[in-house]
């Protein structure tokens, strides 16, 4: 009999009086009870005992196989995982109790962990259960309530047991191809048919592709199996394969990627020649660059838009810990060293529901609440700072938001005397899992990011991370195995699961077989096509040669991980897969990785023009002023970073916040090496906006800015690296993809102009939402064409940074660079409610010429703020705020004032300097466009004034600081 | 002689690099250890002089913050760590390593009660992870780890670092000179609670405790995060002034002092 032990708190507990905020005035009172169910006999000695262990006396009491007592309620409202879900305080449970009392659950036991929220107010079952649906999400949570009559009726709540049962024998079955072209397309759109008719879900393969595979069949003489079907739609997903960028696009034969990305890299390392600091680039799980002689530091940065649209937090955690995979997977192992995040969201004050089918979606709100708090939890959990990130906002990221996580990586030069970034899998070698077990979750994540997010979108596409057992490999991987030198190849399972993972590495030595019977799965009833696609988390496949073996398992065991031997790699150029010794998979490594066929796209592109603002510009802007700074784009989002370490691992030196006024930095730097000043800076940029005027310039932009972010913190041109991640919608359009075409020749152009190499990048194709809105109206929703740009440059001592906030009353206030009439796309247009025409276009040379002379005199300046969003204007009040300092400043020009306050030209600074440096700072930026164009005020009053001493803003830091902040005080 | 000290790792436990670190740059010889590895046999804890129990997300804070590595130590490390304790050494526990120790009851040891818990970190009062900067007053002339100290600044980074205790164990600890550290504004005055100089509602702003020898400390703050001066969140303001007098910056900070005073007590 099942167990039900009840905690709660004898203290005043946070958590409910935080729930009681949050429920509303309706609400008089909140109670919070944790509950764990355990599934196992055991005596009432030691339920007690177990109960102890489970709870702390200081704060809380406990009841075993009764209701916990509480005071005066309503409704008592129950969440708990539904069947299959990740449950970490179960686990963590369990294994205190296998400790405590010297126990092992055997396979079918376990604990569970659910909470009761007792609520005291006058409301409906309904209301009641509306509450339960805003704490616990319906696509992974199961809500329970009761009303206080029911429980008193029952006894409390019931006990429940959310084990996963599949009714269901285990096999292979053979799909047939010989169907019509009209079976066929229906086939690779809705998945592989069940015995009842319903289908597994989309394996997302075209047509062509499909006749492809068929074809390869007919030649063999025999159908495929599910598993090789499915194996299959895996690996040729637009998600892993990138066949857009791979394919032919009009006269661009070699596809966009190569023509423009990859060709871009290899120039520019041949250009620079000895002073290459590329060490591995693209190939890699990360991309990897020189730090120092010592060290090499890597980046990756991903996304994961369509599960965050469904489960915000499981889709956000299980995003930064599957990126800090993609570091562990680098070379032999790199440790995750910092963690980045860029979410684009929606208005969240827009509470309009969408609906897909009959679901309402998400909030733009509740999204983002749950996407901060993954993240949070995953990147807090791992021990890994977050020092960097942005937030952004466009009411076109309602339908899918886009989740950008990232991390950086460190690894020493060398590994046991050899490169560490090299590895091959050995003919011989084990193939070999650790971490996490294998369940139906995330089964078709690969190819549902390849479509379109309409109501045939699985559920089980999203999942919990379980950042703890991550970090249990992680660490005993970077930290001790890898310097053993145990393994020879390692690689990451994110998408597709091991059939993506072995697969790779098997053509590192040219085949690979696998015994899917010896995979550890979660529970049993998993389909062998289930085992070899899904995508349940934190986990990762090494290739470890016999003799090590052992030494590797006992590692393994000691630091708590879970290691598993599922077959061994090869050279039979196949990839052969059995189930309970039948034959699941046998396939051509060559036709699994080269053997889908060439497409060529055609694009088309044709610029729109747009209304320009009518308006004069006001006499007075200093409302405008502070409408600008409290804008989602421009204002405080401190209440992000500050629930994020940022500080973990003693390498902070540039955070999140700057300044007294902990404004929100656009550049962050840390020390990656105790011990040493080097330094890694990091930025990112991206200007969505910009793409309905021009993706060209769109990405010159993002391209530029975050070149310059990097600059302005004291990072140099000659040590600067970039990643891309293109994040498109519907590129099954000739228009969208020639904006996608245009947008990655700005890359190849602006990245050579620079010589700064892409090392690594990532596209995610469909962001498109079809449904309804909340009138009934068919909508279809596309995310802004979006290009984030992140940079990494290395920095020779970080004692000479510079950060954005001027520190000295008194001290001289410079523009750097030139302003111009660009404010088509801009912040200030969108405040207008205008889009315009005028695209900030980058002059690379004149820039280039500023950014060689910015480095040179970094020594002069007392502060340096790169302009971004919202143009000077915005700038100097961010400088400002940060400061606690006041500013006058003075526009010496005739061009219309908000214009000069809030045009996005690129390549510009805000400097300070020392008066006493006045003369030398001008000389060092002699024939630059520069000017000086105001002082910091000791008295906090910010003044902006025209050249004739007509005074057109007229603030000061306090007001400024309470618009900065007022956009996100709630959160 | 350099004391050895053992910097405990392993489900979840994060900050044992830079724990290492700060006290190898304190004169110590620290070694990171699996907690599994002590279990085993793998490593002896009599070996060590001093024993941390570095930050961190032990188990996720699952059951809550430092129970389930507290449970795992207490079913299976609990005699050596008495042992140690009697032996005249020196013990630390920094955030979750705070938790662990609450955990234990190795602080706040009344009457050498060792194992009787007492104190609690409880969610912060703001609900949410907060990492900041606080001001941080020395107030015991017991604790060995805070000798010489009169205010540092530092990084917080934690969910549940509110400090509760009974009214009469808060009066006792303060009466026996046992808190080791309380946040204060940035002029030394007290926080009174007041978020969030006072980050996280810690019951009479207490940010650190020792036992009643001084020896058993912890502390919610991280002093090993901040002990150069480039790691501080306003040195860029600092130097800039430091160069307008004509003046050098200092390349540690006095938050190393609670590892210097750690590792001095072996070389009196």
């Amino acid at each position: 009999m099942p167990h039900r032990i009840e905690v709660g708190s004898t203290v005043p507990d946070t958590r409910a009086q935080v729930r009681k905020n949050k429920f509303g005035e309706r609400i008089a009172d909140v109670q919070v009870i944790d509950v764990y169910t355990v599934d196992k006999e055991f005596s009432g000695d030691d339920l007690n005992k177990i109960a102890e262990a489970l709870s702390n006396p200081v704060l809380q009491a406990y009841a075993v196989d009764k209701a916990f007592e509480v005071a005066d309620f309503d409704w008592a409202i129950e969440t708990g995982f539904l069947p299959g879900v990740t449950d970490n305080i179960g686990t963590t449970s369990r294994e205190i109790i296998q400790d405590l009392l010297g126990v092992k659950f055997e396979d079918r036991e376990a604990v569970y962990s659910s909470q009761v929220t007792y609520v005291k107010g006058d409301i409906s079952r309904e209301e009641a259960s509306d509450l339960g649906e805003s704490m616990a999400n319906p696509l992974i949570q199961k809500i329970t309530v009761k009303s206080r009559e029911e429980w008193d009726r029952d006894g409390g709540m019931d006990v429940q047991i959310p084990i996963v049962n599949l009714k269901h024998e285990p096999s292979i079955t053979e799909v047939d191809l010989n169907i019509s072209d009209e079976e066929l397309t229906k086939l690779g759109k809705e998945g592989i048919a069940n015995e009842d008719g319903s289908r597994r879900g989309p394996l997302a393969l075209s047509l062509d592709y499909m006749r492809a595979i068929r074809d390869h069949f007919k030649e063999l003489g025999r159908n495929p199996t599910d598993v090789e079907l499915e194996a299959l739609a895996q690996t040729w997903s637009e998600h892993c394969k990138h066949t857009i960028f791979a394919s032919c696009m009009d006269d661009i034969k070699d596809g966009i990627y190569k023509h423009y990305i990859k060709r871009a890299t290899n120039d520019i390392r041949a250009a620079k020649g000895d002073r290459d600091f590329c060490v591995s680039v693209f190939k890699d799980n990360s991309g990897g660059i020189v730090l120092d002689e010592d060290w090499i530091v890597t980046h990756k940065a991903e996304t994961h838009n369509s599960p965050s649209a469904l489960d915000p937090f499981g889709g956000a955690i299980t995003g930064i810990v599957g990126v800090n995979r993609d570091t562990v997977g680098f070379g032999l192992g790199a440790k995750p060293i910092v963690n980045m995040y860029g979410y684009c969201f929606a208005d969240p004050r827009d509470e309009k529901p969408l609906y897909k089918g009959d679901l309402p979606m998400l909030s733009p709100r509740r999204i983002l609440e749950g996407v901060v708090e993954g993240v949070n939890v995953g990147g807090n959990c791992s021990g890994i700072p977050t020092p960097q990130g942005f937030m952004y906002f466009d009411d076109r990221y309602k339908g899918k938001p886009l989740v950008f996580v990232g991390t950086v990586g460190l690894i020493p030069s060398e590994v046991g005397g050899k490169p560490s970034w090299k590895k091959k899998a050995q003919v011989g070698d084990k193939v070999v899992v650790v971490g996490g077990r294998v369940g139906q979750d995330g089964i078709h994540g690969a190819t549902f990011s390849s479509e379109v997010m309409d109501s045939g979108s699985p559920s089980a596409a999203v999942q919990i991370g379980d950042p703890i057992t991550q970090k249990k490999f992680s660490d005993a991987i970077v930290k001790e195995a890898r310097d053993l030198g145990l393994y020879n190849s390692i690689t990451d399972n994110g998408a597709g699961g091991i059939s993506c993972s072995v697969a790779e590495m098997a053509e590192e030595c040219g085949g690979c077989y696998v015994d899917l019977d010896k995979v550890p799965l979660k529970y049993p009833g998993l389909d062998p096509w289930q085992i070899w696609i899904s995508e349940s988390q934190e986990r990762m496949t090494l290739s470890v040669p016999e003799e090590k073996l052992v030494q590797f398992e006992e590692l393994m065991r000691r630091r708590g991980v879970e290691t598993t031997v599922i077959g061994e790699f090869t050279d039979s150029g196949k990839c052969e897969v059995k189930y309970k010794g039948e034959m699941a998979m046998e396939l051509d490594l060559s036709f699994l990785h080269d053997g889908l066929p060439e497409k060529c796209l055609k694009t088309t592109y044709t610029k729109v023009a747009h209304d320009e603002p009518d308006n004069a510009c006001p006499a007075d802007l200093t409302d405008v002023m502070h409408d600008m700074i409290s804008r989602l784009n421009t204002c405080s989002f401190d209440f992000v970073s500050h629930q994020y370490d940022h500080v973990i691992l003693g390498g902070h030196c540039i955070g999140p916040l700057q300044g007294k006024g902990r404004v929100n930095n656009r550049t962050s730097v840390v020390m990656p090496v105790l011990g040493s000043y080097k330094g890694v800076a990091m930025s990112q940029a991206l200007n969505p906006k910009y793409s309905d005027i021009d993706t060209y310039h769109m990405a010159a932009c993002a391209i530029d800015t975050a070149i310059r972010n990097i600059i302005s913190v004291g990072g140099t041109l000659d040590h600067l690296a970039l990643l891309d991640n293109f994040c498109w919608c519907s590129s099954d359009e000739e228009e969208r993809l020639g904006q996608l075409k245009d947008a990655a020749r700005a890359c190849y152009d602006y990245a050579t102009a620079y010589g700064t190499p892409y090392i690594s990048g990532k596209d995610s194709m469909f962001n498109d939402f079809k449904g309804r809105d909340h009138e009934g109206n068919q909508v279809r929703i596309s995310v802004p064409p979006t290009l984030l740009i992140s940079s990494i440059g290395v920095i020779d001592d970080v004692r000479e940074c510079v950060t954005m906030e001027p520190k000295v009353a008194g001290d001289l206030i410079y523009i750097l660079g030139e302003t111009f009439d660009e404010l088509g796309g801009s912040e200030y247009f969108d405040y207008l409610g205008f889009v315009g025409n005028k695209v900030p276009e980058v002059n690379v040379d004149k820039a280039i010429s500023l950014y060689k002379a910015v480095e040179r005199a970094h020594g002069l300046l007392a502060s340096c703020e790169s302009i971004g969003i919202g143009g000077l204007g915005v700038s100097l009040m961010r400088m400002a705020i940060a400061s606690d300092l006041g500013m006058g400043i003075v526009l010496n020009s005739d061009v219309r004032a908000d214009f000069l306050l809030f045009s996005e030209s690129q390549s510009r600074f805000v400097v300070t300097v020392d008066p006493k440096k006045k003369a030398e700072f001008e000389a060092a930026m002699e024939g630059l466009p520069f000017g000086l164009i105001g002082k910091v005020r000791e008295d906090k009053k910010f003044t902006i004034e025209k050249p004739e001493g007509e005074v057109i803003v007229d603030s000061d830091v306090s007001k400024l600081n309470d618009f900065y902040r007022k956009t996100f005080d709630k959160y | 002689m350099k004391p050895k000290v053992i910097v405990m790792t392993g489900y979840g436990i994060n900050s044992e690099m830079e724990t290492e670190f700060v006290f190898n740059e304190a004169g110590a010889e620290a070694e990171s250890v699996h907690i599994n590895d002590l279990i085993d046999g793998h490593k002896k804890l009599s070996d060590y002089q001093i024993m941390v129990f570095p930050g961190g997300f032990s188990y996720g804070d699952d059951t809550g913050s430092g129970n389930a590595y507290a449970n795992k130590i207490k079913g299976n490390l609990w005699e050596d760590i008495l042992k140690f304790i009697e032996s005249d050494k020196l013990v630390a526990g920094i955030c979750n390593g705070c938790q662990i120790v609450a955990n234990l009851g190795l602080v706040p040891g009344f009457d050498g009660q060792y194992g009787k818990r007492e104190i609690a970190l409880r969610h912060n009062a703001s609900a949410r992870f907060q990492c900041r900067w606080v001001n941080l007053k020395a107030e015991s002339e017991k604790c060995v780890w805070t000798r010489g100290i009169d205010m540092l600044h530092m990084p917080v980074a934690h969910g549940e670092g509110n400090f509760y205790a009974k009214d009469d164990v808060l009066d006792k600890l303060e009466a026996g000179d046992q808190v080791a550290f309380k946040y204060v504004k940035a002029d030394g005055s007290p926080a009174d609670g007041e978020f969030p100089v006072n980050p996280n509602g810690a019951a009479r702003d207490i940010a650190g405790l020792c036992d009643p020898s001084g020896k058993v400390f912890v502390m919610m703050p991280h002093p090993e995060r901040a002990p150069n001066f480039y790691n501080l969140d306003n040195w860029a303001l600092l130097k800039e002034k430091a160069k307008r007098e004509g003046l050098a910056v200092p390349e540690e900070t006095p938050n190393m002092q609670v590892f210097r005073n750690a590792v001095s007590y072996f070389s009196q």
